[in-house]
């Protein structure tokens, strides 16, 4: 556990101290922007798309921290051939990745807290300069702590994707890996249709096999909570702890596959 | 006491080609065996199969056949690897952080922690001449600076048995230099030096004994002294002040006779030319010495016969 925790601990330093901070940066920097243009633009439902907006923006650039530096971390190691100062060290291929993952899941919670607070400070500062009037016809208070759930689920989400990373660039190069985490992103967020294909087509088989591909692929819908808090709208706890669950299982399940791959490797 | 290094048999395949692949034969049955305390220098010329054998003995490859072990223990007990350490050719680390934290997290994963490390840390930076360094960020150092964090890399743990891959690789004269009084240093405290390379001048001046490989084969092994016979195949004999004439007139007596500056001279003696004699005469003649060096067959010698004989063979 040491050992991890050593690696974890030294990816996170060497994250932060890389590309991270910019994302960030660009983030704060556009939600500032557009908050400002669409309080100009819209007619009461300025606090929902500011809402919408930061939480689509948090999503998507925790989804870029996660595939670029998930992949690129891992790939890095192997390819620059840093891996062979690692596991010549008291340090087994399971403790290797398991300890960049876990420092992986470390920098993603320390940007998206930071974004968080951004994300806070604009709807704080948007309810100050707000009339009354306009509050009142907002569905929920702007800072709302039921967007912390949402957020969490996020966080939950890119758990699970950069675990997806992790797991593809054990085995493929940067760009193949980047590109089948992006495509399962995507086909996690339209997974739900697979499930009743039946309704769409009349073939046993093709339905039965799409099925077969819902169940293996990740399904993220259940993360998006967006519209539900941003509406005001309940949330089932009941959704969220068996979102959480599921996360659980198959990051399990990814990391397992990672690290039975990468212990047969050769490192050439 | 069991061998620092064993090796049985030991071969690697690689599969090359995408569409139809084979298998390319990187290490062919490499048995060897070093003793705890030697300074083992594995030559060879690129391809040879140094780099995959040292990948073999740290576990980052796996073998087709054979077996390895480190201490008397299978190559990859993480036991043996508290005990040893590796310092890959042209090695990187982590850009964002600096030497000293480099250092520090090696040697907590060794088990360090707290004073210990940092006396650690600054000892291993002292030794390679590094301690002015130890802030900088490590993609603001040169090749050379990188080079002996990893050297420092290898030294935290004060390993018992330390395989260094082309060590002096990238290294100004200074550099290697202070890597060769390392490795004296290492020899002196009874450390197994096991290392890799093709500057033979280093091994010559370093080892207790060497492997040349070829073609992925061991084709000799042994003592410098037992390889090399050190018979005497000449003289190089400098002078100055020698006037064309006079440098003409040597003709007979020389094997060649090089112009090298304008009264200077370079004179390739046979071994039973007498270079006394010819330097006395010389000199009567108003010529100065400038050096005489006699001439014997060198492990580069050797290593270039060993390795063209095993291509021959291969043909």
């Amino acid at each position: 556990m040491r050992t991890i925790s050593l690696i974890a601990v030294a990816v996170f330093k060497e994250s932060v101290r890389d590309r991270v901070p910019y994302a960030m940066v660009v983030f704060a920097v556009l939600l500032m922007a557009a908050s400002y243009l669409i309080a100009q633009m819209t007619a009461g439902q300025d606090m929902k798309i500011i809402k919408d907006l930061g939480l689509a923006a948090l999503s998507i650039f925790g989804l870029f921290i996660a595939v670029f530096i998930g992949i690129g971390l891992v790939s890095k190691e192997v390819e620059k051939k840093s891996v062979f100062a690692m596991l010549s060290k008291p340090v087994s291929r399971t403790q290797f990745v398991l300890g960049k993952y876990a420092g992986l899941v470390m920098t993603l919670a320390a940007n998206l807290s930071v974004m968080t607070i951004a994300y806070y400070a604009v709807l704080y500062y948007m309810d100050l300069s707000s009339s009354p009037a306009a509050r009142a016809g907002w569905p929920a208070p702007a800072t709302d702590p039921r967007l912390l759930f949402a957020i969490g689920l996020i966080f939950a989400e890119l758990m699970l994707v950069t675990a997806l990373a992790l797991f593809f660039s054990t085995y493929s190069s940067p760009l193949l890996a980047t590109l089948l985490t992006i495509g399962l992103w995507v086909a996690g967020h339209f997974n739900a249709d697979l499930r009743n294909f039946e309704t769409v087509v009349d073939s046993t088989p093709v339905a039965a096999l799409a099925r077969a591909i819902y169940y293996v692929l990740p399904n993220l819908a259940p993360f998006d909570v967006k519209a539900e808090v941003v509406h005001g709208m309940p949330i089932a706890m009941r959704h969220v702890l068996y979102t959480v669950a599921y996360a659980v299982v198959y990051i399990t399940t990814l990391l397992t596959a990672a690290v039975a791959i990468f212990r047969r490797r050769d490192f050439q | 006491m069991p061998a620092a290094i064993e090796t049985e048999g030991l071969t690697k395949d690689y599969l090359v080609g995408f569409w139809r692949p084979r298998p390319y034969r990187a290490l062919d049955a490499l048995t060897l065996q070093v003793e705890p305390g030697e300074v083992f220098g594995f030559l060879g010329p690129n391809g040879a199969g140094k780099s995959t054998t040292l990948k073999l003995l740290m576990q980052l490859i796996y073998p087709t056949s054979g077996s390895a072990k480190i201490l008397g223990r299978p190559v990859g007990d993480l036991e043996v690897r508290r005990r040893i350490s590796f310092l890959a050719e042209n090695p990187y680390y982590y850009d964002y952080l600096t030497a000293e934290e480099v250092l520090a997290y090696f040697a907590r994963l060794f088990g360090y922690s707290g004073a210990e490390v940092r006396t650690r840390v600054a000892r291993v930076l002292d030794d390679v001449g590094m301690a002015g360094q130890r802030r900088m960020r490590l993609r603001q150092l040169s090749k050379g600076l990188l080079q002996r964090v990893g050297l420092a890399q290898a030294l935290i743990n004060d390993p018992e048995v330390v395989f260094l891959d082309e060590p002096m690789s990238g290294l100004d004269p200074l550099g290697r230099r202070q890597v060769r009084d390392l490795i004296l240093k290492l020899r002196e405290r009874g450390c197994t030096v096991f290392f890799s390379s093709h500057i033979l001048s280093d091994a010559e001046t370093l080892c207790s004994r060497v492997g040349i490989m070829a073609q992925g084969r061991m084709v000799a092994s042994g003592r410098v002294s037992d390889l090399v016979a050190f018979e005497l195949k000449g003289w190089e004999l400098v002078v100055a002040d020698l006037s064309d004439d006079a440098a003409r007139a040597l003709a007979g007596r020389a094997r060649t006779v090089t112009a090298i500056a304008h009264g200077r001279f370079t004179l390739d003696l046979a071994p039973d030319a007498e270079p006394e004699r010819l330097i006395g005469e010389l000199r009567a003649g108003g010529a100065t010495l400038v050096s005489l060096n006699p001439v014997r067959e060198t492990l580069e010698d050797y290593f270039v016969q060993q390795v063209r004989a095993a291509k021959e063979r291969q043909a």
